[in-house]
Protein backbone atom coordinates (compact mmCIF):
# COMPACT_ATOMS: atom_id res chain seq x y z
CA UNK A 1 0.00 0.00 0.00
CA UNK A 2 1.85 3.47 -1.05
CA UNK A 3 1.46 6.14 1.82
CA UNK A 4 -0.37 9.47 1.07
CA UNK A 5 1.73 11.10 3.50
CA UNK A 6 5.78 10.70 4.50
CA UNK A 7 7.18 13.09 6.98
CA UNK A 8 11.28 12.02 7.89
CA UNK A 9 12.81 14.07 11.09
CA UNK A 10 10.19 16.98 10.52
CA UNK A 11 10.68 19.60 12.54
CA UNK A 12 9.50 23.20 13.21
CA UNK A 13 11.50 26.10 15.84
CA UNK A 14 9.29 29.26 16.13
CA UNK A 15 12.21 30.95 17.67
CA UNK A 16 12.70 29.12 20.79
CA UNK A 17 9.83 26.55 20.91
CA UNK A 18 10.02 24.06 18.87
CA UNK A 19 7.07 23.03 17.72
CA UNK A 20 6.90 19.89 15.91
CA UNK A 21 9.85 17.66 16.44
CA UNK A 22 11.77 14.93 14.40
CA UNK A 23 8.71 13.76 13.20
CA UNK A 24 8.40 10.59 11.18
CA UNK A 25 5.03 9.93 9.87
CA UNK A 26 3.06 7.47 7.29
CA UNK A 27 -0.22 7.90 6.18
CA UNK A 28 -1.17 4.89 4.11
CA UNK A 29 -3.70 5.36 1.20
CA UNK A 30 -7.60 4.64 1.84
CA UNK A 31 -7.12 5.00 5.33
CA UNK A 32 -9.07 7.46 7.86
CA UNK A 33 -6.24 8.64 10.17
CA UNK A 34 -6.88 10.43 13.86
CA UNK A 35 -4.49 12.55 14.74
CA UNK A 36 -4.59 13.11 18.55
CA UNK A 37 -2.59 15.12 20.89
CA UNK A 38 -3.20 17.94 23.79
CA UNK A 39 -3.35 21.48 22.80
CA UNK A 40 -0.31 22.82 21.75
CA UNK A 41 1.03 19.13 20.42
CA UNK A 42 2.14 20.61 17.26
CA UNK A 43 -0.89 19.07 15.36
CA UNK A 44 -2.01 22.11 13.71
CA UNK A 45 1.84 22.87 12.47
CA UNK A 46 2.26 19.43 11.41
CA UNK A 47 -0.77 20.17 8.97
CA UNK A 48 0.86 23.72 8.10
CA UNK A 49 4.15 21.98 7.17
CA UNK A 50 2.12 19.37 5.36
CA UNK A 51 0.53 22.02 3.27
CA UNK A 52 3.22 24.39 2.77
CA UNK A 53 1.89 26.98 4.48
CA UNK A 54 4.76 27.04 7.38
CA UNK A 55 8.43 25.80 6.28
CA UNK A 56 10.17 22.79 8.17
CA UNK A 57 13.23 23.64 9.94
CA UNK A 58 14.69 20.67 9.10
CA UNK A 59 13.27 17.06 7.31
CA UNK A 60 11.11 16.45 4.46
CA UNK A 61 7.19 15.77 3.88
CA UNK A 62 5.90 14.15 0.93
CA UNK A 63 2.30 14.58 0.23
CA UNK A 64 0.77 12.17 -2.19
CA UNK A 65 4.35 10.95 -3.34
CA UNK A 66 5.78 14.20 -4.04
CA UNK A 67 8.36 16.94 -1.84
CA UNK A 68 6.04 20.02 -0.16
CA UNK A 69 6.45 22.52 -0.76
CA UNK A 70 8.51 22.27 -4.35
CA UNK A 71 5.42 20.65 -5.82
CA UNK A 72 2.55 22.64 -4.20
CA UNK A 73 1.03 23.63 -7.16
CA UNK A 74 0.92 20.17 -8.65
CA UNK A 75 -0.15 18.30 -5.15
CA UNK A 76 -2.43 21.03 -3.65
CA UNK A 77 -5.58 20.73 -5.79
CA UNK A 78 -5.69 16.91 -4.94
CA UNK A 79 -6.13 17.58 -1.51
CA UNK A 80 -9.13 19.26 0.53
CA UNK A 81 -8.05 21.07 3.73
CA UNK A 82 -9.61 22.38 6.68
CA UNK A 83 -6.53 24.61 8.75
CA UNK A 84 -7.69 25.17 12.42
CA UNK A 85 -10.91 26.93 11.37
CA UNK A 86 -12.86 27.66 8.56
CA UNK A 87 -12.30 30.70 6.93
CA UNK A 88 -14.29 32.77 4.48
CA UNK A 89 -15.01 36.92 3.17
CA UNK A 90 -17.60 37.94 5.91
CA UNK A 91 -19.41 40.23 3.23
CA UNK A 92 -20.21 37.74 0.42
CA UNK A 93 -22.31 34.66 0.61
CA UNK A 94 -21.59 31.14 1.25
CA UNK A 95 -21.79 30.15 -2.63
CA UNK A 96 -20.05 33.21 -3.69
CA UNK A 97 -17.24 32.54 -1.24
CA UNK A 98 -16.91 29.17 -2.75
CA UNK A 99 -17.61 30.31 -5.96
CA UNK A 100 -14.44 32.58 -5.89
CA UNK A 101 -12.46 29.82 -3.86
CA UNK A 102 -12.87 27.65 -6.32
CA UNK A 103 -12.13 30.23 -9.31
CA UNK A 104 -8.95 31.21 -7.64
CA UNK A 105 -7.24 27.92 -7.74
CA UNK A 106 -7.24 28.49 -11.60
CA UNK A 107 -7.46 26.18 -14.34
CA UNK A 108 -6.66 22.58 -13.49
CA UNK A 109 -5.28 20.97 -16.04
CA UNK A 110 -3.49 17.48 -16.82
CA UNK A 111 -4.99 15.53 -14.27
CA UNK A 112 -5.45 12.42 -14.89
CA UNK A 113 -8.26 9.70 -14.60
CA UNK A 114 -11.20 12.29 -15.92
CA UNK A 115 -11.28 14.30 -13.05
CA UNK A 116 -13.14 17.43 -13.75
CA UNK A 117 -11.13 20.48 -14.37
CA UNK A 118 -12.01 23.87 -13.84
CA UNK A 119 -14.13 24.42 -16.59
CA UNK A 120 -16.54 27.33 -16.96
CA UNK A 121 -18.93 29.53 -15.25
CA UNK A 122 -21.97 26.93 -15.20
CA UNK A 123 -19.02 24.17 -14.10
CA UNK A 124 -18.83 26.06 -11.44
CA UNK A 125 -21.99 26.79 -10.34
CA UNK A 126 -22.64 23.22 -10.48
CA UNK A 127 -20.01 22.12 -8.52
CA UNK A 128 -20.49 24.84 -5.77
CA UNK A 129 -23.76 23.32 -5.72
CA UNK A 130 -22.85 20.07 -5.12
CA UNK A 131 -20.58 20.79 -2.62
CA UNK A 132 -23.47 22.58 -0.19
CA UNK A 133 -25.59 20.01 -1.34
CA UNK A 134 -22.98 17.53 0.27
CA UNK A 135 -22.64 19.25 3.68
CA UNK A 136 -26.47 20.35 4.13
CA UNK A 137 -26.50 23.56 2.77
CA UNK A 138 -27.99 22.92 -0.45
CA UNK A 139 -30.78 25.72 0.29
CA UNK A 140 -28.70 28.27 1.52
CA UNK A 141 -29.96 31.86 0.72
CA UNK A 142 -28.05 34.68 -0.15
CA UNK A 143 -27.32 36.10 3.18
CA UNK A 144 -23.29 37.11 4.02
CA UNK A 145 -21.26 34.70 5.99
CA UNK A 146 -21.21 37.35 8.91
CA UNK A 147 -24.28 36.16 9.84
CA UNK A 148 -24.02 33.04 9.43
CA UNK A 149 -23.86 30.48 12.76
CA UNK A 150 -20.93 28.49 14.06
CA UNK A 151 -21.97 25.64 12.60
CA UNK A 152 -23.21 26.76 9.27
CA UNK A 153 -19.29 28.13 8.76
CA UNK A 154 -17.88 24.91 9.78
CA UNK A 155 -20.01 23.12 7.10
CA UNK A 156 -19.40 26.16 4.30
CA UNK A 157 -15.59 25.17 5.25
CA UNK A 158 -16.09 21.50 4.77
CA UNK A 159 -17.85 22.22 1.74
CA UNK A 160 -14.85 24.08 0.40
CA UNK A 161 -12.50 21.46 0.79
CA UNK A 162 -14.72 19.14 -1.61
CA UNK A 163 -14.95 21.65 -4.32
CA UNK A 164 -12.03 18.96 -6.56
CA UNK A 165 -13.19 15.63 -5.27
CA UNK A 166 -9.80 15.87 -3.49
CA UNK A 167 -7.79 12.36 -2.60
CA UNK A 168 -6.57 13.32 0.14
CA UNK A 169 -8.77 15.65 2.92
CA UNK A 170 -6.68 17.26 5.74
CA UNK A 171 -9.45 18.08 8.30
CA UNK A 172 -8.52 19.89 11.29
CA UNK A 173 -11.43 19.75 14.13
CA UNK A 174 -14.16 19.49 11.52
CA UNK A 175 -16.93 18.98 13.91
CA UNK A 176 -16.36 22.18 15.93
CA UNK A 177 -19.23 23.81 16.49
CA UNK A 178 -22.14 21.60 15.13
CA UNK A 179 -24.54 20.03 16.92
CA UNK A 180 -25.22 16.44 17.60
CA UNK A 181 -26.71 15.84 14.40
CA UNK A 182 -24.63 17.56 12.67
CA UNK A 183 -21.66 15.50 14.26
CA UNK A 184 -23.24 12.68 12.79
CA UNK A 185 -23.64 13.84 9.17
CA UNK A 186 -20.10 15.22 8.79
CA UNK A 187 -19.02 11.65 10.29
CA UNK A 188 -21.53 9.67 7.77
CA UNK A 189 -20.14 12.04 4.48
CA UNK A 190 -16.47 11.35 5.71
CA UNK A 191 -17.04 7.80 6.22
CA UNK A 192 -18.88 7.82 2.55
CA UNK A 193 -15.89 9.95 0.81
CA UNK A 194 -13.49 7.59 2.75
CA UNK A 195 -15.34 4.33 1.06
CA UNK A 196 -15.23 6.01 -2.12
CA UNK A 197 -11.61 6.31 -2.18
CA UNK A 198 -10.77 9.06 -0.31
CA UNK A 199 -7.88 9.42 2.33
CA UNK A 200 -8.93 11.13 5.47
CA UNK A 201 -6.76 12.70 7.73
CA UNK A 202 -8.46 14.30 10.64
CA UNK A 203 -6.73 16.14 13.84
CA UNK A 204 -9.01 16.50 16.86
CA UNK A 205 -8.73 16.26 20.66
CA UNK A 206 -12.01 14.83 20.53
CA UNK A 207 -11.26 11.08 21.28
CA UNK A 208 -14.54 9.87 20.65
CA UNK A 209 -14.93 11.52 17.20
CA UNK A 210 -11.42 10.05 16.12
CA UNK A 211 -12.76 6.43 17.91
CA UNK A 212 -15.61 6.66 16.20
CA UNK A 213 -14.72 7.77 13.12
CA UNK A 214 -10.68 6.35 12.38
CA UNK A 215 -9.60 2.84 11.23
CA UNK A 216 -5.61 4.58 12.50
CA UNK A 217 -4.35 6.83 14.96
CA UNK A 218 -1.46 9.10 15.91
CA UNK A 219 -1.10 10.18 19.18
CA UNK A 220 1.07 13.73 19.07
CA UNK A 221 2.56 15.04 21.95
CA UNK A 222 5.13 18.13 22.99
CA UNK A 223 5.99 18.02 19.19
CA UNK A 224 6.45 14.46 19.31
CA UNK A 225 4.78 11.75 17.54
CA UNK A 226 4.25 9.25 20.47
CA UNK A 227 2.51 6.45 18.92
CA UNK A 228 0.92 4.93 15.73
CA UNK A 229 -1.50 2.36 14.97
CA UNK A 230 -4.51 1.23 14.27
CA UNK A 231 -7.24 1.88 16.73
CA UNK A 232 -8.14 -2.16 16.28
CA UNK A 233 -4.69 -2.57 18.24
CA UNK A 234 -4.91 -0.29 20.44
CA UNK A 235 -8.51 -1.41 21.52
CA UNK A 236 -7.16 -4.81 21.86
CA UNK A 237 -8.88 -6.71 24.62
CA UNK A 238 -6.53 -6.83 27.67
CA UNK A 239 -6.77 -10.45 28.88
CA UNK A 240 -9.40 -9.18 32.05
CA UNK A 241 -12.88 -9.90 31.82
CA UNK A 242 -15.77 -7.77 33.77
CA UNK A 243 -18.53 -9.10 35.41
CA UNK A 244 -21.13 -7.74 37.23
CA UNK A 245 -22.85 -9.65 39.69
CA UNK A 246 -25.09 -9.25 42.67
CA UNK A 247 -23.25 -11.97 44.56
CA UNK A 248 -19.41 -10.32 44.09
CA UNK A 249 -18.65 -12.17 47.51
CA UNK A 250 -19.39 -15.69 46.10
CA UNK A 251 -17.22 -15.05 42.89
CA UNK A 252 -14.24 -13.82 44.74
CA UNK A 253 -14.40 -17.54 46.79
CA UNK A 254 -15.21 -19.31 43.60
CA UNK A 255 -12.30 -17.96 41.35
CA UNK A 256 -9.87 -17.59 44.25
CA UNK A 257 -6.73 -15.51 42.54
CA UNK A 258 -8.02 -14.80 39.11
CA UNK A 259 -9.47 -12.06 40.64
CA UNK A 260 -7.54 -8.72 39.95
CA UNK A 261 -9.79 -6.09 41.29
CA UNK A 262 -13.06 -5.37 42.86
CA UNK A 263 -15.40 -1.88 42.66
CA UNK A 264 -18.68 -2.91 44.10
CA UNK A 265 -20.27 -4.96 42.49
CA UNK A 266 -18.18 -5.00 39.40
CA UNK A 267 -14.76 -7.75 39.38
CA UNK A 268 -12.28 -7.61 37.16
CA UNK A 269 -11.52 -10.83 36.77
CA UNK A 270 -7.77 -11.91 34.62
CA UNK A 271 -9.10 -14.98 31.97
CA UNK A 272 -8.71 -14.77 27.97
CA UNK A 273 -11.74 -17.28 27.87
CA UNK A 274 -15.18 -14.99 28.78
CA UNK A 275 -17.31 -17.97 27.17
CA UNK A 276 -15.88 -20.68 29.85
CA UNK A 277 -15.59 -18.23 32.48
CA UNK A 278 -19.44 -17.72 31.87
CA UNK A 279 -20.09 -21.08 31.99
CA UNK A 280 -18.46 -21.66 35.30
CA UNK A 281 -20.35 -18.96 36.89
CA UNK A 282 -23.46 -20.78 35.77
CA UNK A 283 -22.29 -23.69 36.57
CA UNK A 284 -21.62 -22.30 40.13
CA UNK A 285 -24.91 -21.01 40.36
CA UNK A 286 -23.53 -17.65 40.52
CA UNK A 287 -26.27 -14.28 39.46
CA UNK A 288 -24.28 -12.60 36.82
CA UNK A 289 -25.81 -9.40 35.64
CA UNK A 290 -23.15 -8.33 32.93
CA UNK A 291 -20.24 -10.09 31.70
CA UNK A 292 -18.11 -8.34 28.71
CA UNK A 293 -14.31 -8.71 27.91
CA UNK A 294 -12.22 -6.05 28.98
CA UNK A 295 -10.99 -3.21 26.23
CA UNK A 296 -8.85 -0.04 26.59
CA UNK A 297 -10.45 2.97 25.75
CA UNK A 298 -8.47 5.42 23.56
CA UNK A 299 -8.80 7.66 26.10
CA UNK A 300 -6.71 5.63 28.38
CA UNK A 301 -4.39 5.05 25.95
CA UNK A 302 -3.87 8.70 25.16
CA UNK A 303 -3.73 9.51 28.99
CA UNK A 304 -1.34 7.41 29.48
CA UNK A 305 1.16 8.32 26.42
CA UNK A 306 0.45 12.32 26.76
CA UNK A 307 1.44 15.30 29.64
CA UNK A 308 -1.12 17.85 29.99
CA UNK A 309 -1.64 20.14 26.97
CA UNK A 310 0.43 23.75 26.66
CA UNK A 311 -2.18 25.61 27.15
CA UNK A 312 -2.06 24.60 31.42
CA UNK A 313 0.76 26.68 33.06
CA UNK A 314 0.83 24.55 36.34
CA UNK A 315 3.47 26.64 39.17
CA UNK A 316 5.50 24.65 40.57
CA UNK A 317 4.91 23.32 43.72
CA UNK A 318 6.32 24.73 46.92
CA UNK A 319 7.80 23.57 49.84
CA UNK A 320 6.86 24.99 53.10
CA UNK A 321 8.01 24.05 56.47
CA UNK B 1 -7.25 35.44 -9.76
CA UNK B 2 -6.92 38.81 -10.70
CA UNK B 3 -10.56 38.17 -11.81
CA UNK B 4 -11.34 36.82 -8.48
CA UNK B 5 -9.26 40.36 -6.31
CA UNK B 6 -11.17 42.72 -8.60
CA UNK B 7 -14.74 40.91 -7.65
CA UNK B 8 -13.14 41.41 -3.84
CA UNK B 9 -12.29 44.88 -4.29
CA UNK B 10 -15.93 45.72 -6.22
CA UNK B 11 -18.03 43.95 -3.24
CA UNK B 12 -16.33 45.98 -0.44
CA UNK B 13 -18.37 48.63 1.13
CA UNK B 14 -15.46 50.45 2.46
CA UNK B 15 -13.77 50.45 -1.04
CA UNK B 16 -16.78 52.42 -2.46
CA UNK B 17 -16.87 54.35 0.80
CA UNK B 18 -13.63 55.97 -0.28
CA UNK B 19 -13.83 56.58 -3.43
CA UNK B 20 -17.44 58.70 -2.46
CA UNK B 21 -15.56 60.88 -0.10
CA UNK B 22 -12.66 61.35 -2.26
CA UNK B 23 -15.24 62.74 -4.77
CA UNK B 24 -17.10 64.61 -1.80
CA UNK B 25 -14.38 66.62 -0.78
CA UNK B 26 -13.61 68.32 -4.40
CA UNK B 27 -17.93 68.51 -4.93
CA UNK B 28 -18.10 70.15 -1.26
CA UNK B 29 -15.55 73.13 -2.40
CA UNK B 30 -17.16 73.29 -5.88
CA UNK B 31 -20.20 74.29 -3.99
CA UNK B 32 -18.52 76.23 -1.44
CA UNK B 33 -17.28 78.44 -4.05
CA UNK B 34 -20.04 78.63 -6.29
CA UNK B 35 -22.34 79.93 -3.28
CA UNK B 36 -19.80 82.67 -1.45
CA UNK B 37 -17.85 83.88 -4.55
CA UNK B 38 -15.08 84.26 -2.57
CA UNK B 39 -12.22 83.38 -4.74
CA UNK B 40 -8.49 82.22 -3.51
CA UNK B 41 -6.20 85.03 -4.14
CA UNK B 42 -4.07 83.23 -7.34
CA UNK B 43 -0.93 81.28 -5.24
CA UNK B 44 -3.13 80.66 -2.05
CA UNK B 45 -5.89 77.52 -1.63
CA UNK B 46 -5.71 74.80 -3.97
CA UNK B 47 -3.40 74.61 -6.73
CA UNK B 48 -6.00 75.88 -9.82
CA UNK B 49 -8.85 77.04 -7.50
CA UNK B 50 -8.39 80.74 -8.25
CA UNK B 51 -8.84 79.81 -12.01
CA UNK B 52 -11.32 77.83 -11.74
CA UNK B 53 -13.88 80.24 -11.14
CA UNK B 54 -13.60 81.73 -14.56
CA UNK B 55 -13.61 78.17 -16.44
CA UNK B 56 -15.50 74.74 -14.81
CA UNK B 57 -13.39 72.54 -17.10
CA UNK B 58 -9.91 73.22 -15.01
CA UNK B 59 -12.01 72.06 -11.79
CA UNK B 60 -10.80 68.70 -12.14
CA UNK B 61 -7.15 69.43 -11.81
CA UNK B 62 -8.15 71.66 -8.77
CA UNK B 63 -9.79 68.82 -7.57
CA UNK B 64 -6.86 66.29 -7.90
CA UNK B 65 -4.39 68.94 -6.17
CA UNK B 66 -7.18 69.30 -3.26
CA UNK B 67 -7.57 65.29 -2.68
CA UNK B 68 -3.77 64.44 -3.60
CA UNK B 69 -1.79 65.43 -0.23
CA UNK B 70 -4.14 63.68 2.60
CA UNK B 71 -7.04 62.12 1.22
CA UNK B 72 -5.75 60.19 -1.56
CA UNK B 73 -2.76 58.40 0.37
CA UNK B 74 -5.53 57.77 3.21
CA UNK B 75 -7.40 55.94 0.88
CA UNK B 76 -5.04 53.75 -0.70
CA UNK B 77 -2.71 53.51 2.40
CA UNK B 78 -6.43 51.73 3.78
CA UNK B 79 -7.01 49.71 0.60
CA UNK B 80 -3.58 48.77 0.52
CA UNK B 81 -2.91 47.83 4.16
CA UNK B 82 -5.34 45.13 3.73
CA UNK B 83 -4.26 43.15 0.84
CA UNK B 84 -2.38 40.79 2.61
CA UNK B 85 -2.69 41.13 6.41
CA UNK B 86 -6.67 41.28 5.61
CA UNK B 87 -6.87 37.71 4.14
CA UNK B 88 -4.58 37.00 7.31
CA UNK B 89 -6.82 38.23 9.66
CA UNK B 90 -10.06 37.11 7.92
CA UNK B 91 -8.23 33.26 7.84
CA UNK B 92 -8.99 33.04 3.94
CA UNK B 93 -5.02 33.63 2.75
CA UNK B 94 -4.29 29.97 4.20
CA UNK B 95 -7.25 28.58 2.00
CA UNK B 96 -6.12 30.98 -0.99
CA UNK B 97 -2.59 29.63 -0.75
CA UNK B 98 -3.73 25.45 -0.33
CA UNK B 99 -5.73 26.32 -2.89
CA UNK B 100 -3.30 26.12 -4.19
CA UNK B 101 -2.79 30.12 -5.07
CA UNK B 102 1.13 30.61 -5.54
CA UNK B 103 2.17 33.32 -3.39
CA UNK B 104 3.73 35.70 -6.18
CA UNK B 105 0.91 35.13 -7.86
CA UNK B 106 -1.24 36.03 -5.22
CA UNK B 107 0.89 39.43 -4.92
CA UNK B 108 0.34 40.05 -8.15
CA UNK B 109 -2.94 39.98 -8.32
CA UNK B 110 -2.95 42.40 -4.99
CA UNK B 111 -1.13 44.91 -6.41
CA UNK B 112 -3.27 45.14 -9.68
CA UNK B 113 -6.19 45.19 -7.74
CA UNK B 114 -4.80 48.28 -5.78
CA UNK B 115 -3.89 49.64 -9.14
CA UNK B 116 -7.59 49.69 -10.27
CA UNK B 117 -8.12 51.01 -7.24
CA UNK B 118 -6.03 53.93 -7.23
CA UNK B 119 -6.85 54.33 -10.95
CA UNK B 120 -10.74 54.38 -10.74
CA UNK B 121 -10.47 56.74 -7.22
CA UNK B 122 -8.46 59.49 -9.47
CA UNK B 123 -10.63 59.08 -12.57
CA UNK B 124 -13.68 59.42 -10.29
CA UNK B 125 -11.90 62.67 -9.02
CA UNK B 126 -11.64 63.83 -12.05
CA UNK B 127 -14.89 63.19 -14.23
CA UNK B 128 -16.73 64.50 -10.23
CA UNK B 129 -14.21 67.31 -11.02
CA UNK B 130 -15.67 67.95 -14.34
CA UNK B 131 -19.09 67.85 -13.54
CA UNK B 132 -19.18 69.49 -10.86
CA UNK B 133 -16.99 72.42 -12.37
CA UNK B 134 -18.48 72.61 -15.37
CA UNK B 135 -22.23 72.97 -14.20
CA UNK B 136 -21.12 74.94 -11.28
CA UNK B 137 -18.66 77.61 -13.10
CA UNK B 138 -19.71 77.10 -17.17
CA UNK B 139 -17.41 76.86 -19.32
CA UNK B 140 -15.61 80.25 -19.25
CA UNK B 141 -15.75 83.42 -20.78
CA UNK B 142 -13.52 81.78 -23.76
CA UNK B 143 -16.24 79.79 -24.67
CA UNK B 144 -17.85 83.12 -26.08
CA UNK B 145 -15.36 84.64 -27.51
CA UNK B 146 -13.39 81.97 -29.28
CA UNK B 147 -16.54 79.55 -29.58
CA UNK B 148 -14.48 76.83 -29.11
CA UNK B 149 -14.14 76.62 -25.46
CA UNK B 150 -10.79 76.75 -24.76
CA UNK B 151 -8.93 77.53 -21.88
CA UNK B 152 -5.65 79.55 -20.51
CA UNK B 153 -2.76 77.64 -19.09
CA UNK B 154 -0.96 78.47 -16.47
CA UNK B 155 1.76 80.06 -19.41
CA UNK B 156 -0.76 82.29 -20.33
CA UNK B 157 -1.74 80.32 -23.71
CA UNK B 158 -4.90 79.00 -24.81
CA UNK B 159 -5.84 75.27 -24.82
CA UNK B 160 -7.91 73.77 -26.67
CA UNK B 161 -10.81 70.60 -25.16
CA UNK B 162 -8.94 68.26 -26.87
CA UNK B 163 -5.63 69.12 -25.24
CA UNK B 164 -7.04 69.94 -22.11
CA UNK B 165 -8.57 66.19 -22.09
CA UNK B 166 -5.20 64.64 -23.30
CA UNK B 167 -3.29 66.45 -20.24
CA UNK B 168 -6.01 65.60 -18.31
CA UNK B 169 -5.71 62.37 -18.88
CA UNK B 170 -2.06 62.12 -18.37
CA UNK B 171 -2.61 64.02 -15.16
CA UNK B 172 -4.59 60.84 -14.00
CA UNK B 173 -2.37 58.63 -15.56
CA UNK B 174 0.54 60.00 -13.18
CA UNK B 175 -1.13 60.39 -10.36
CA UNK B 176 -2.19 57.03 -10.45
CA UNK B 177 1.43 55.89 -10.78
CA UNK B 178 2.22 58.33 -7.62
CA UNK B 179 -0.47 56.43 -5.91
CA UNK B 180 0.83 53.24 -6.79
CA UNK B 181 3.78 53.77 -4.81
CA UNK B 182 1.95 53.66 -2.15
CA UNK B 183 -0.09 51.07 -2.85
CA UNK B 184 3.34 48.64 -3.50
CA UNK B 185 4.90 49.82 -0.06
CA UNK B 186 1.47 49.28 1.55
CA UNK B 187 1.09 45.48 0.02
CA UNK B 188 5.04 45.08 1.62
CA UNK B 189 4.40 46.39 4.56
CA UNK B 190 0.89 44.08 5.11
CA UNK B 191 2.66 40.90 4.58
CA UNK B 192 4.78 41.72 7.19
CA UNK B 193 2.40 42.10 9.75
CA UNK B 194 -1.38 40.49 10.32
CA UNK B 195 -3.01 43.75 11.21
CA UNK B 196 -4.39 45.74 8.07
CA UNK B 197 -4.57 48.59 9.93
CA UNK B 198 -1.08 48.93 11.05
CA UNK B 199 0.66 48.75 7.60
CA UNK B 200 -1.96 51.08 6.55
CA UNK B 201 -0.56 53.39 9.14
CA UNK B 202 3.08 52.49 8.30
CA UNK B 203 1.83 53.96 4.60
CA UNK B 204 1.08 56.86 6.09
CA UNK B 205 4.29 57.29 8.37
CA UNK B 206 6.20 56.88 5.01
CA UNK B 207 4.64 59.63 3.04
CA UNK B 208 4.78 62.01 6.41
CA UNK B 209 7.96 61.34 7.06
CA UNK B 210 8.57 61.83 3.39
CA UNK B 211 6.85 65.27 3.52
CA UNK B 212 8.76 66.80 6.81
CA UNK B 213 12.34 65.96 5.00
CA UNK B 214 10.94 67.40 1.53
CA UNK B 215 11.65 70.91 2.43
CA UNK B 216 14.74 70.26 4.75
CA UNK B 217 18.05 71.32 3.14
CA UNK B 218 19.73 68.84 4.75
CA UNK B 219 17.86 66.26 3.00
CA UNK B 220 18.57 67.37 -0.13
CA UNK B 221 20.67 64.90 -1.23
CA UNK B 222 17.94 62.33 -0.70
CA UNK B 223 15.26 64.43 -2.06
CA UNK B 224 15.10 63.77 -5.41
CA UNK B 225 14.18 59.89 -4.55
CA UNK B 226 11.19 60.62 -2.05
CA UNK B 227 8.08 59.34 -2.59
CA UNK B 228 6.16 62.56 -2.36
CA UNK B 229 8.93 64.44 -4.27
CA UNK B 230 7.65 64.84 -7.54
CA UNK B 231 3.77 64.71 -6.37
CA UNK B 232 3.07 67.87 -7.39
CA UNK B 233 4.73 67.59 -11.24
CA UNK B 234 1.84 66.71 -12.89
CA UNK B 235 0.95 70.77 -12.24
CA UNK B 236 3.69 71.69 -15.26
CA UNK B 237 1.46 69.19 -17.79
CA UNK B 238 -0.65 71.96 -17.93
CA UNK B 239 1.52 74.70 -19.57
CA UNK B 240 1.95 75.07 -23.07
CA UNK B 241 4.03 73.53 -23.84
CA UNK B 242 4.28 70.91 -21.40
CA UNK B 243 7.15 70.78 -19.59
CA UNK B 244 8.20 67.64 -19.50
CA UNK B 245 11.26 67.09 -17.67
CA UNK B 246 10.00 67.08 -14.23
CA UNK B 247 7.05 64.49 -14.69
CA UNK B 248 9.49 61.93 -16.78
CA UNK B 249 11.73 61.94 -13.47
CA UNK B 250 8.88 61.59 -11.36
CA UNK B 251 7.47 58.95 -12.90
CA UNK B 252 11.18 57.02 -13.21
CA UNK B 253 11.36 57.42 -9.43
CA UNK B 254 7.51 56.01 -8.46
CA UNK B 255 8.08 53.36 -10.82
CA UNK B 256 11.84 52.35 -9.01
CA UNK B 257 9.79 52.75 -5.68
CA UNK B 258 6.89 50.50 -7.05
CA UNK B 259 9.72 47.93 -7.99
CA UNK B 260 11.64 48.30 -4.84
CA UNK B 261 8.78 47.73 -2.74
CA UNK B 262 7.45 44.83 -4.74
CA UNK B 263 10.34 42.93 -4.88
CA UNK B 264 10.47 43.61 -1.16
CA UNK B 265 6.58 41.92 -0.91
CA UNK B 266 8.10 39.42 -2.36
CA UNK B 267 11.05 38.26 -0.83
CA UNK B 268 9.22 38.20 2.57
CA UNK B 269 6.10 36.53 1.57
CA UNK B 270 7.63 34.14 -0.82
CA UNK B 271 9.01 31.92 2.37
CA UNK B 272 6.85 33.54 5.18
CA UNK B 273 5.11 31.18 7.59
CA UNK B 274 1.96 31.73 7.53
CA UNK B 275 0.16 31.18 10.87
CA UNK B 276 -2.87 32.81 10.76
Amino acid sequence: MTDVIVTSDLTKRFGRVTAVDGLDLRVPAGCRFGLLGPNGSGKTTLVRMLLGLVHPTRGTVELLGAPMPAQAAAVLPRVGALVESPAAWPQLSGPANLRLLDAAGGRRTGTAGGRRTAGGRRARSRRVAEALQRVGLGDIDRRPVRAYSLGMRQRLGIAATLLREPELLLLDEPTNGLDPRGINEVRELLVALNEAGTTVVLSSHLLSEVEQLCTRVGVMDGGRLVLTDELAALRAPTGRVLVRTPDPAAVVALLDGQVARRDGDVLQVRSLDPAGLNARLVEAGIRVTELAPQHRSLEQVVLELTGTGADRVDAAPQDRP
Amino acid sequence: MIGVELQLLLRRRRVWLCWALLCALPAAVGVLLAVTDIVPAPGRGGNFLSAVVSNGQLFPAAALALVLPVFLPITVAIVAGDTIAGEAGTGTLRYLLVRPVGRLRLLVAKLLSVAAFVLLAVLFVTVTGYLVGVALFGFGPDATLGGTGGVTSLSGAVLTPTELAARTATTVGYLALCMLTLGAVGLFFSTLTDSPLAAALGVLALVVTSAVLLPLDAAAAIRFYLPTAHWLAWVDLYRAPILWTDVREGAQVQLGWVLVAFGAAWANFATKDVTS
